[in-house]
């Protein structure tokens, strides 16, 4: 039986981006329908309901939402090949636990850098200084947050590599001068072909952010 | 071999009654070390450097953070009895999608009900019943939000129980007037051991509130 699987998305948006690198390392087919969030289509609100967000996977119908509960779903139902998360259990909490701190920090730290006033700007780099600090002490000096393979953390981070030049043109900030590591790791990321042929071009980011948010 | 489990709680955490819960669920024996979070214990900020937060598992000497995640963790560690999450993976991300939901909404809200004043509190209060009667409506009919038995969502979500007074008493409504159901599920919740066992009286909590009003100067 064919599986039909579509994904609800929005271009630009970094939790999207998740869902499109995992049906990718999975090697799953799927309709993929961009949705402009400043116009809800009806599929999503019927599908979403609750948030009213991308992304939404909808597999034979039936939707999942929120990015890293979309990834655990497909890691689960196409376990056949790459796996995304650890078998181990403790390992598996890790991975959740950086997952959830990517989620918890990163969007918010990086979205302060423009959205913030003149005299917060400071606070703001601080706090985006700190969170990166943080997941760069993390990575060390392995290959990936996963170990030696590409895992759950590094995907529900890597996404954010699509607004670095965003960050560095907002926070006055070199991402490779502040976290060597981290941008190594990106690039290393970047040759996965799941990777590469999802990252948007950051040009194209902090442009559409620009348009998007007024901050021309 | 013996396995070694302590928790690291504050007892009014309804994030470390969750794990309560679970490690009662499961018939793990561990032991429980209060936390005082105005003067946290180094082994708290050596096991979560990053959050310095309770609940905090300790296993075999290695740390399990984020209330959800740990409760995830024990399902998948003693995987022999109680399962606490579904085995089919789309009934799994619909579980998840609703403790998510639980952890983003519920607890912010029920904050801001007891620790704000006038505007603020009356746009609490507003979005407070809207998050509640969105959770009611999931429930439906279910005797449990995990459909015929309590599961990981009933989990992360009945520990709030213990606050109801507290929401109570300054949202100035009734739960089981407002919310029916949920009061109904709650009530059939508290019948499980491991539920009646964990959670604080209400009135317990309830002064343990008006106590940090007094401290953080929010009365």
């Amino acid at each position: 039986m064919g599986d039909e699987v579509v994904l609800l998305d929005f271009w630009p948006s970094v939790f999207g981006m998740r869902v499109r690198i995992a049906l990718a390392e999975k090697g799953i087919e799927y309709e993929y329908k961009d949705d402009n969030l400043r116009n809800k289509s009806d599929l999503l609100l019927k599908m979403n309901p609750v948030h009213k967000k991308v992304p939404v996977l909808i597999h034979n119908g039936k939707p999942v939402c929120e990015s890293l509960i979309i990834v655990q779903y497909i890691d689960e139902v196409w376990k056949d090949k790459s796996p995304l998360l650890p078998s181990d259990p403790h390992q598996r909490a890790h991975a959740r636990f950086w997952a959830d701190f990517v989620d918890q920090k990163v969007y918010a730290v990086g979205r302060k850098l423009w959205e913030t006033k003149r005299e917060e700007q400071e606070a703001a780099n601080k706090d985006f200084l700190e969170t990166f600090k943080t997941l760069e002490t993390e990575l060390g000096e392995k290959p990936y947050f996963g170990g030696e393979t590409f895992g759950f953390v590094d995907i529900s981070l890597i996404t954010f590599y699509s607004r670095f030049y965003l960050y560095e043109r907002f926070g006055k900030l070199s991402m490779e001068a502040e976290f060597p590591k981290i941008v190594a790791w990106a690039k290393r990321c970047l040759q996965k072909e799941s990777v590469a042929n999802t990252l948007p071009d950051q040009k194209k980011i902090y442009e559409f952010h620009m348009k998007w948010f007024g901050l021309e | 071999m013996a396995d070694e489990v302590v928790l690291l709680d504050f007892w009014p955490s309804m994030f470390g009654m969750r794990v309560r819960i679970a490690l009662a669920e499961k018939g793990i024996k561990y032991q429980y070390k209060e936390e005082d979070l105005r003067h946290k214990s180094e082994l708290l900020l050596k096991m979560n450097p990053v959050h310095k937060q309770i609940p905090l598992l300790i296993h075999n000497g290695k740390p399990v953070c984020e209330s959800l995640i740990i409760v995830q963790y024990i399902d998948e560690v003693w995987n022999h009895k109680s399962p606490l999450l579904p085995s089919d993976p789309y009934q799994r991300a619909h579980a998840r999608f609703w403790a998510d939901f639980v952890d983003r909404k519920v607890y912010g809200v029920g904050r801001k009900l007891w620790a704000t004043k006038g505007e603020e509190q009356e746009a609490a209060k507003k979005e407070f019943l809207e998050i509640y009667k969105t959770l009611e409506s999931e429930l439906g009919e279910k005797p449990y939000f995990g459909g015929e038995t309590f599961g990981f969502v009933d989990l992360s979500f009945v520990t709030f129980y213990s606050w109801f007074y507290v929401y109570e008493n300054f949202g100035k409504f009734s739960m089981e007037a407002e919310f029916p159901q949920i009061v109904a599920w709650v009530k059939r919740c508290m019948q499980k051991e491991s539920i009646a066992n964990t959670l604080p009286d209400q009135k317990k909590i309830y002064e343990f509130v008006l106590e940090l009003k007094k401290i953080f100067g929010l009365e």
